[in-house]
Order: C-alpha cells, then sequence, then structure tokens
C-alpha cells in the first residue's frame, strides 16, 4: 500500500504550517508519505460554480497521476485540505453516479494520455491516524503528553460531510480520539461541524465574520485553550480576522487556533519551528503545566 | 409620512421560464428537484440562510415553478458557502448545493449577477489562475477580486496581506506546478472544444 | 317488593386499593363502622379485594358465615362489579345479592378532608347494606340466535363482509339498492398507491357474491323495516321492480338493442353523466347480477303507458315483465351489517369553481369514469371538444375542510388526486398542476407515491384555489380556464391558465343517512356519518347489539380502511353467531299485568321498541330481549304498573334510608 500525498494549494501558501506539521508528525510516526508529483488544483470550490466538468477534470487528473503512480498496486491519496478531500471524493464519486460525467472525464484524459480506472482511495489524514496508524502508536509516541490542555476540536464542513465516511457528520470523534491520545482534554461542543463562513469571510465579510465570530465566541465561553482545526480555510478564517471582528463585534476576541497536527507534534516533543509555530498570530496558550517544557521560545 | 408603498405581486404563467426547471435538472445532482416536499429543514440547518433574500426553500420552489428572474438574481446562489449541510440533513436526499452550484453556473451564464459582486469574480479569477498555473495563489486572487469589486478595501487588507507575508503564509509569486504544465492545459482546452461533453 | 322478614346476613368488604382509597379514607373505622350496621355479619378490609385472595375472602365467608348478601365498597362497578359477581356466584351466592359502594372514583379521588371522605364512605357503605338487603335473587336468561346475516350495502364493504361469512358457512342476504352491486370501487380505473386495476380485484369478488350457495344478492333492493333484536332480527325487504325477471333474464342484451329509442339518449349513472343510456340497460359490462334493468323514469311505457314494447318481443327468454310490482320479502338475520357508503360532494354548492358553467371543469368521480379503460372515452383524457388538454389543473379539497361546507378532511382525495395527476399525465402528457392545502398521505406505501409523483414533474402548488375563471388578463389566458391561488410556499400569487380543471370533491353521507339510521336504531354524529360504539376500541359496533357497520358510511376511509372494518364486522357478526345464544341482563322492566291499564303511554316512551301491547289481554308486556333497563316506562307508567329488577322501588328506599340515617 502506498500513501501518496496530495497538497493543494493552501498547503503550499497560508496553510504552510499545515503541511510543515502534517510532514512532520508522519516522519515521526514513521508514516512516510510522498507528495504526489506534477499535481494541479483540485479546482476547488470556485471552479464548480463556473464549469463543473471543467473542475471535475482539474481533480481527475490528480486521481489518475496518482493511480498511474501506483503501478497497479492499491494508492491511497491522502489531502489534508477539506476542500480538496471533498472535490476529489467528489469526482470520484459523481463519475461513477453520473454516466455522461464519467465518460466526458475518460475521453478528456484519454486526450492527453491519462486514464482513471477508479482505483485510489481518497483518505484525510485523520482517517489515516485513526485507522492506519492507530492510536496505540500515537500514543506510543507521544512524549509531553498535553495534560491541562482544554482544546475544541472544530471539524469544519467538508472534512465530514457529504461525502466522508470514516467518522459521523453530526458528531465526529475521530480529532477528539486522536488529541485525547496526546494527552489534551477535548470538550463536547455543538460547533464541531458548524460552517466558518467559508470563502464569505472575504466576499460578504459581515456573513463571513459573523459566523466565525459565533464560533471563536463558543470557543471562549467553554473556557478552552485552544481550536484545532483540520482545514486551512478555517484555520485563516477562525484566526486571521480575530482584530476585525472585535471590532465589528465590540468584543475582545483572542482565542488561539491551530492545526491539529501541530498540537499532535507538540506531544511529541516536536520541534515549534518544525510544526510552523511561528506562522500562528495568536501562538499556541501553553497551559501551566506545559510551561518552559518545550524545546524553544 | 411617505406615501404608502404599492407593489404589485401576481404571477402570470407566461412570466415564467417553464425551461428553467429542466435547464438545472439537467446538471449533476440538481436532477432530484422535483422530490422536494418543502420542509424547509434546508433553511432551518443552513448557516447563512438568515442573510438570503430568499431561503433555500423558496429557491427550490421557485426553480421548480420556473421563477428563473427571481431565482439568479437572488443573493442565496452567492451567499452559499458550500457548507453541505443542506445536502446531508435533506430528507429526501436532494443534493441542494449542487443545485446551488448548477444556479451559480447559469447565473454566471446568463450574467443575472449582481454588478460588483465579488463572488462571481473571486470565481472567475480563480478559474482563469488555475488555467494559466495549475495551481490558485489566494492572495493574488484575493487582491485581484478586491480590486475588481471594491478598491477602497484593498486598504483596509493591507496589514493582514503584510502580517501573512511576513509570517509566510502568502507569496507575491504563484507557486506553478512541476513538470507538464502543457498537459494540464491540453485537457482544459479539450473541455473547451468538446461542448458535447458539456 | 315484599317485605323480608329476616334480615339476611350480610358480608362488608373494604378495599385499600393500595393507597388509591387507604390513603383518604381510614379504612379500619370505615369497617368497624360497617361491622356494626343492622345485618352486617363480616366485616373486613383488605389491599385489594379484585385480587385472588381478596375474591377467595369472599368465598370463604358465604361459605363458613352463611353470607347471604355482599358489599364491597372498592372502585367504580364499571371496573369490578362483574368480578365480584363471579366471586358471589363461586362462592354459591346468587350473583345479583351483591352491591358494590364506590369508594375511590367517588370519594377518595375526589375529598381533600380525610375526616370528610371516610364520613361519606361510611354513609355510601350504609346505603349500600341498606339496599342489598332488599336484593332478590334474579337469573340472567339466554336467548338462542340465529345463524344469517343481513348486510345492507353492495360495495366493496358488503362485498367483502359477505364473502366472510358465507366462506364462514352462513347464510348471507347482501341488499344493494342499485341494479348492480361493486359501489364507488366499480367505477374506479385504478387504486391507489400501487395502481392495480379496481375493476381487475373487484370483479372477482363481484361474482364470487353471485355464485357463492351462501349468499343470496338482492339487488335493485332495500330494507324497508326491522324489528326483533340481536340474535333474532326480522327484517323486511322490498324489491323493486326492475321490470325484468332476474332467474330469466341472461344479459344477452338483445332487448336493449330492440328499444324503441334507436340511440342512447339518457345519461348513464354509472359513468356519470359522461356517457348515454337507453330506457333498458345494463349498468356496465360486468354488472352483478348481470341482468338488465328498465328505468321507469324514462320508459316510454312505464311513462306514458304508450309503447311499442319492442323489447319484449325482442326477449326469447320471456323476461321482460313491464306490469313487474314491487315485492315485500321477509328474512331472520341473528346480525346486521350496515355498509351503505358515502356520497360525493356536488361542487354546484361552490359556484367559483364553475362547475356546471365551464364545461371542462369536471368533478374526479367524472375523470375516474374518463380514465377508466371501459369509460366513455375508452380511457382518453379529452376535453369536451374532443382535444387533448395540454394543461389540467387538479384542485384538493373540494367540499371538504371548509366550515361553509363540510369541515372535515375527507381523508381519501390527496391519494385519489395523486392517482388522477398519474393518470392524466400519462393519458393525455399534460402538465398537471395540483393545487393542495396539506398533502395528506398517511398509509403503507402512501408517501412513497407521492414521492413518486413529485419525481414524475407534476407541479404541486400549495395554496387553496379562490376561484376559476376564463376572465383573461393576457393573451396566454385567453382561451383557458384560470385558476388563481396564493403559492404560499414562494409567497406569491399566481394565475396559471390550464385546458381543464378536475375538482377533487370529498366525501359525505348518503343523503338518507338519517332515514337508514333510525331503520336499524343506530345513532348518526352530527354531521351524519353512522356512530361506532367507541371510536377507538368499538369501531364497527354501533349502541345496538347485532349491528354493525363497515366503510364509508362511519366516516370517510379508502379501500384497505373499509376491507379491514368489513373484515372486523363480519368476524364480530360471526362471534354472535357462533355463541350461539344471547345472555340478557335481569336488569328489565316488567309489567304486573294486574295494575296495568292498556294506556300504552309507555309503548312510545320506550327507547329501545321493547314494549308491546297483548292486544289479547290489553296489557302492556316488555320484550326482555330488548329491554335496556333504562328505566323510562317504570317513571312514566300513570299506573305505576312497571317494576324494574335490581332498581325496585323497595331498594332505591332502602339505599336512601342508609345514606341518610347514617350520615
Amino acid at each position: 500500500m502506498r500513501f501518496l500525498y496530495y497538497p493543494g494549494c493552501s498547503l503550499k501558501s497560508s496553510g504552510r504550517a499545515y503541511e510543515e506539521s502534517l510532514l512532520a508528525v508522519f516522519a515521526r510516526l514513521q508514516f512516510p508519505l510522498e507528495e504526489l508529483p506534477e499535481w494541479n488544483c483540485c479546482g476547488a470550490t470556485a471552479y464548480m460554480g463556473i464549469d463543473e466538468k471543467k473542475a471535475f477534470v482539474l481533480a481527475a487528473r490528480n486521481l489518475a497521476l496518482a493511480e498511474q503512480h501506483g503501478d497497479g498496486q492499491p494508492v491511497h491519496l491522502v489531502a489534508p485540505c477539506a476542500a480538496c478531500y471533498l472535490v476529489l471524493l467528489k469526482t470520484q464519486k459523481y463519475m461513477v453516479e453520473y454516466k455522461p460525467i464519467g465518460r466526458a472525464i475518460s475521453d478528456a484524459l484519454k486526450s492527453v494520455g491519462l486514464k482513471y480506472r477508479g482505483q485510489v482511495k481518497i483518505r484525510h489524514p485523520l482517517d489515516v491516524l485513526i485507522k492506519e496508524v492507530g492510536l496505540e502508536r500515537i500514543r506510543a509516541a507521544v512524549s509531553r503528553p498535553l495534560e491541562g490542555m482544554k482544546i475544541a476540536c472544530y471539524y469544519g464542513c467538508q472534512v465530514v460531510r457529504p461525502f466522508a465516511e470514516f467518522d459521523d457528520p453530526h458528531d465526529p470523534m475521530s480529532m477528539d480520539d486522536l488529541l485525547r491520545a496526546c494527552g489534551a482534554e477535548t470538550v463536547d461542543w455543538p460547533c464541531k461541524v458548524r460552517c466558518c463562513g467559508a470563502m464569505l469571510t472575504g466576499t460578504v465579510e459581515e456573513v463571513g465574520q459573523r459566523r466565525s465570530y459565533m464560533i471563536l465566541h463558543e470557543a471562549m465561553r467553554r473556557g478552552v485553550d485552544a481550536v484545532a482545526t483540520a482545514c486551512p480555510l478555517c484555520q485563516f478564517n477562525l484566526e486571521c480576522f480575530q482584530g476585525p471582528m472585535s471590532r465589528r463585534y465590540r468584543d475582545q476576541v483572542e482565542m488561539s487556533v491551530a492545526y491539529f497536527t501541530q498540537i499532535v507534534g507538540k506531544a511529541m516533543g516536536l520541534d515549534e519551528r518544525t510544526l510552523g509555530m511561528h506562522r500562528l498570530f495568536i501562538p499556541l496558550r501553553q497551559p501551566p503545566a506545559l510551561l518552559g517544557t518545550s524545546h524553544d521560545c | 409620512m411617505p406615501g404608502l408603498q404599492i407593489q404589485r405581486r401576481v404571477k402570470y404563467q407566461e412570466e415564467l421560464d417553464a425551461d428553467f426547471p429542466r435547464r438545472v435538472a439537467d446538471m449533476p445532482g440538481a436532477a432530484d428537484l422535483n422530490r422536494c416536499i418543502q420542509c424547509g429543514t434546508c433553511s432551518a440547518t443552513c448557516p447563512v440562510s438568515s442573510f438570503m433574500d430568499l431561503t433555500p426553500r423558496r429557491v427550490v420552489a421557485m426553480t421548480r415553478a420556473g421563477f428563473k428572474e427571481e431565482v439568479l438574481r437572488s443573493n442565496t446562489i452567492w451567499l452559499c458557502a458550500s457548507c453541505y449541510s443542506c445536502t446531508v440533513e435533506c430528507p429526501k436526499g436532494i443534493k441542494i448545493t449542487d443545485v446551488m452550484y448548477a444556479l451559480k453556473r447559469l447565473a454566471i451564464q446568463e450574467r443575472a449577477y449582481p454588478r460588483h459582486f465579488p463572488t462571481p469574480v473571486l470565481a472567475r479569477e480563480f478559474f482563469h489562475k488555475v488555467r494559466q498555473t495549475g495551481r490558485s495563489n489566494e492572495g493574488q486572487i484575493a487582491t485581484v477580486m478586491i480590486l475588481k469589486t471594491n478598491p477602497l478595501k484593498l486598504l483596509r487588507q493591507i496589514p493582514l496581506g503584510l502580517k501573512l507575508l511576513v509570517k509566510g503564509r502568502m507569496s507575491l509569486w504563484t507557486e506553478k506546478m512541476s513538470g507538464n504544465k502543457r498537459q494540464l492545459q491540453d485537457l482544459l482546452d479539450y473541455m473547451d472544444t468538446h461542448k458535447e461533453l458539456r | 317488593m315484599s317485605q323480608s322478614p329476616a334480615c339476611p346476613r350480610i358480608g362488608v368488604y373494604v378495599c385499600h386499593c393500595g393507597m388509591n382509597i387507604a390513603k383518604q379514607v381510614a379504612v379500619e373505622a370505615v369497617t368497624e363502622f360497617a361491622a356494626r350496621l343492622p345485618g352486617v355479619a363480616v366485616a373486613r378490609h383488605y389491599k385489594f379485594m379484585c385480587s385472588d385472595p381478596g375474591q377467595e375472602l369472599i368465598q370463604q365467608d358465604i361459605k363458613e358465615s352463611g353470607l347471604e348478601r355482599v358489599v364491597v365498597a372498592s372502585c367504580s362497578p364499571l371496573l369490578h362489579e362483574a368480578t365480584f359477581r363471579k366471586a358471589c356466584a363461586a362462592g354459591g351466592l346468587n350473583p345479583f345479592c351483591f352491591q358494590m359502594a364506590n369508594i375511590r372514583e367517588q370519594v377518595a379521588w375526589v375529598t381533600a378532608d380525610k375526616g370528610r371522605a371516610t364520613s361519606k364512605a361510611k354513609a355510601l357503605i350504609a346505603a349500600a347494606v341498606e339496599r342489598v338487603s332488599r336484593a332478590q335473587p334474579l337469573e340472567r336468561k339466554r336467548l338462542a340466535v340465529g345463524d344469517k346475516v343481513v348486510i345492507v350495502g353492495g360495495g366493496i364493504a358488503g362485498i367483502h363482509a359477505a364473502l366472510t361469512i358465507a366462506d364462514a358457512g352462513k347464510k348471507v342476504y347482501l341488499v344493494e339498492r342499485e341494479p348492480t352491486i361493486g359501489g364507488h370501487m366499480a367505477k374506479f380505473d385504478k387504486t391507489f398507491p400501487t395502481l392495480d386495476c379496481a375493476a381487475c380485484i373487484l370483479t372477482p369478488k363481484m361474482s364470487s357474491v353471485k355464485n357463492h350457495p351462501n349468499i343470496e344478492l338482492m339487488s335493485y333492493s332495500e330494507v324497508e323495516k326491522v324489528e326483533g333484536f340481536a340474535g333474532n332480527f326480522k327484517i323486511t325487504i322490498q324489491k323493486k321492480p326492475r321490470y325484468v325477471h332476474e332467474e330469466l333474464c341472461v344479459g344477452c342484451g338483445e332487448c336493449v338493442d330492440a328499444c324503441v329509442f334507436p340511440k342512447a339518449k339518457f345519461p348513464s349513472e354509472f359513468d356519470e353523466g359522461l356517457a348515454l343510456r337507453k330506457p333498458v340497460y345494463m349498468p356496465f359490462p360486468q354488472a352483478t347480477p348481470a341482468v338488465v334493468v328498465i328505468d321507469p323514469n324514462t320508459c316510454l311505457q312505464l311513462t306514458k303507458g304508450k309503447c311499442k314494447q319492442k323489447c319484449v318481443e325482442a326477449c326469447q327468454r320471456g323476461a321482460i315483465d313491464l306490469k313487474q310490482e314491487p315485492e315485500q320479502v321477509e328474512v331472520e338475520a341473528a346480525a346486521v351489517i350496515v355498509a351503505t357508503g358515502f356520497k360525493t360532494f356536488d361542487p354546484r354548492g361552490l359556484p367559483q369553481y364553475g362547475y356546471g358553467r365551464y364545461g371542462n371543469v369536471y368533478t374526479s368521480l367524472e375523470v375516474e369514469r374518463m380514465v377508466n379503460a371501459s369509460g366513455p372515452t375508452g380511457g382518453e383524457v379529452v376535453l369536451k371538444d374532443g382535444a387533448k388538454p395540454r394543461s389540467v389543473a387538479i384542485i384538493h379539497c373540494v367540499g371538504s375542510r371548509d366550515k361553509k361546507t363540510h369541515p372535515w378532511c375527507s381523508r381519501v382525495c390527496c391519494m385519489y388526486s395523486l392517482k388522477l395527476a398519474h393518470l392524466v399525465k400519462e393519458r393525455s402528457g399534460a402538465d398537471v398542476f395540483s393545487f393542495y392545502i396539506d398533502m395528506r398521505t398517511p398509509g403503507k406505501g402512501y408517501e412513497e407515491f407521492y414521492d413518486r409523483l413529485l419525481e414524475e414533474g407534476v407541479h404541486f402548488i400549495r395554496g387553496r384555489v379562490s376561484h376559476i375563471t376564463d376572465w383573461a388578463m393576457t393573451k396566454a389566458e385567453e382561451g383557458k380556464l384560470v385558476v388563481s391561488a396564493e403559492d404560499s410556499l414562494i409567497g406569491v400569487t399566481r394565475r396559471i391558465p390550464v385546458d381543464m380543471v378536475i375538482l377533487s370533491v370529498g366525501l359525505e353521507p348518503q343523503p338518507d343517512a338519517q332515514e337508514v339510521r333510525k331503520k336499524f336504531n343506530i345513532s348518526c354524529s352530527q354531521e351524519g356519518w353512522f356512530l361506532e360504539r367507541h371510536p377507538k376500541l368499538a369501531p364497527v359496533a354501533t349502541f345496538t347489539d347485532g349491528v354493525w357497520i363497515a366503510g364509508a358510511c362511519q366516516g370517510p376511509k379508502d379501500i384497505p380502511d373499509t376491507v379491514a372494518q368489513a373484515g372486523a364486522a363480519a368476524s364480530e357478526a360471526l362471534a354472535l353467531i357462533d355463541k350461539g345464544y344471547v345472555e340478557i341482563e335481569p336488569n328489565t322492566a316488567e309489567v304486573d299485568p294486574e295494575a296495568c291499564s292498556g294506556c300504552k303511554t309507555c309503548l312510545g316512551m320506550c327507547p329501545y321498541h321493547a314494549i308491546r301491547r297483548d292486544e289479547e289481554k290489553g296489557v302492556a308486556v316488555v320484550n326482555e330481549a330488548l329491554c335496556k333497563g333504562c328505566g323510562t316506562c317504570v317513571a312514566a307508567c300513570p299506573s305505576g304498573a312497571i317494576s324494574q329488577h335490581m332498581f325496585t322501588d323497595d331498594e332505591i328506599y332502602q339505599e336512601l334510608e342508609g345514606i341518610l340515617s347514617y350520615v
């Protein structure tokens, strides 16, 4: 079994800390992820709104490349970005469910010498960590358990719905299980799968930011040290607009928002820089018990 | 007191577009529109329906009845954040998010979206960027979008941009895909030249 | 009655009912009080008198202490009177030498003060003791019952009940007032939600009825009079003259061809007036019995007395008899099942919908005929001018859910409207607009049928239609029927031009429901639907023993529910027959012939027609089988000649004495 890694555009820019921490954690677990060569943008949600068949073709090229890369072996394509994960799954599914789409995509791929037979398994890192690596191995790799740290796991939308099968779309637990294995306390809260506002934070701010604000407000009310995310857009929305939010809603909004991989890496005693901690606008809040135990800072 | 506001609201059947529901239903995922029983679960679960001029339920009802103008000009389709809550909750299995995508595409085709409305502009910029480089660049796309829709806002966004630059979370150049860029463009060109596939 | 010389030995039992009684009533004090009452030989209290040990206490005391009367002070007699009577009988005492005092519902549950509750309980027990001392041993009488059943109405309910009973080996008289059985169901093309052909499932049952050795089919007949009581009814049936000897006619149709009217001229009842018939006609090809009928209102001979009577000539079997007279038949029956069905609402009562004014506004029943392959258009959906409609509106709730017509939901219209939408679309390819208030599809496979129709692309518009007009406001509306409604889900009023409108008319009681109700001595709800004994627990029984109801005469219902009720009514009737007897409670009235003056006052007062006058002796006689012990006659008798068992004056005065002396 090969596990290929599909970063997607965000993990190379705004979500670099996600890529850095993800790769570091998987390396520490001796579970190597190999980046899919020559990958292209998945098409994301914006493309769907203009030309859906082209959007599917964009995603399908990546699937074809991954399948080719497997040389007949089963290939798993790990997509950490929620949007990439969803688009790849959707393409895979719709190619089968809607014959005209399947045919159009196959024809287009054929025109450039590619072929996709539907053999790639699309996986989210949460899924891989729980089902392939296993909590036992993760617990064994934890050198600095996050005792006293209270975290709100925020899964967002597209990681858990509508196509994912590895967790419950209404009450997912994989991230909670993972962070609990790292010694942290996670809270049961109603915002786990509520929308952060997605691209509306940039396009229709008053709508988008209200979503992010309501989620952060609830996290603060529940007294958590940090919100853990599994999506670069969620992380960006929740973290980067706290200033404007505070002004807009006349409420001091301050909350650490980190990728779940950064938090796991921390528990494994990985170096702050390796985990991209320096890229956060708001440093990950240290519970008193953990202060002074990390490698730098 | 200003004069009484009087607006005539009646719909004659001939004002409706009987073909519209068919065009929408032809799009993948939107074919099940007819199954809708108007329960309103989609509107209730939608995180942004409170801002919409037409709730998702009404969009479905009106699409089905042929209210093309009203539907394509509504802000609803552009406020949809693709969170897929409606799709998951719909008791009749209607893929409402896909319906919204279908309506977005029709609105762009028909140029029915509001001028200077950022979402369609963002979508277009994204589309072009990916075609050029195989990758998107959030910073650049956002900048162009703001320039095209509300240039004054750009000033406000400068601090955020700088911060992202410093943190290494935004680059001024686009990272291009490695290797066979030609293949991707050929692929997209193929879709353009084979309209029968669409 | 007679004064009892020695006071009988009485046992009193006070029940705690767990804490139900004991927490409000001082049961020990009450028991001590009871022990001192005259005639009381034994007084006990116990946690649960209705339990086996409680009942055994009574039995034991009867045997060991020689009790002659028993009083139990516990709950309502509705709950446990039968239990304790049985206990008395098991102990060897006549079960009517028993009296119950209700100190739970009438005391413990409704009296806040414990002291008052206790004294109230004492008073009630004293009353019961006094009363029971005058009780007389009584016997329940048994009357043998017959084994035949009369079923009134030959729709699907009557047919199903008849076949069920006949298959059980009992004789059935199936009385139908129309010339054929089949009812409304015979008119339908398809049935929801399975869309199976109505005729395919109904006509085999119709011919089974005709051929069943245990069923006597009396078509074109009506019940005239019902006498008797459960197990022993005497029913007079009038056979209307069909001017054809049923046993001779083979339904060949020669007479119809020969009729002096060269063409069919009169609206066919079966085809809802969409097709024409002659005065001599067969209602429809599968009519059962397959016998022609001559309509006395259109036949020249029968109306004007002048006709060449070609039909008589044409019939080689000599079956036609234009001088036929009504015939009365009297039959005996143990049980009656009334299954007289419904009528559809006449939309002329709602002129805003244009029925009768616009030719292309139809009722749903008319369209049922239209879409029927054997109907007037051979199953084609066509406009009055013969063209196919391109758009059709179906209006739900016409004559339903409307205080001005009928307040009830007719229960079947949503589903049959969906069915018609499907059939109209299938037969004509028209765009169908269905206007509904609420879509009501509760039934097995019904919601799924609605789903199917949604997917078939019927335009469902939630909104009640205000009016249908030919007033064109736009070019596109010219020459069309315009349907106006608020699309309440979109929030805009809409005008939809269509070629054809179908009014989904509601169900209402038969116009003669009141007369039928009186004939069978059953009750009607205010609306005119026959009243069941209990809406949940006795849905096919009536307040008259031996008479059951089934199908839509009890309220709007669909075919599956109707058939279920018919089966239920049939099995309840069979249960009565199988038991073989009816037992009569001895609380009946009795006339003292010495005192009766024969004034007949009581005859008119009796709600159960249980009293007749013995003309020979000139006195009133109570039929114990019919008497319900209501006591009306006892109070009414000017001579004081009537008394009622279990409620003799003596007992009642003594009871009053008891309640007043000890408070």
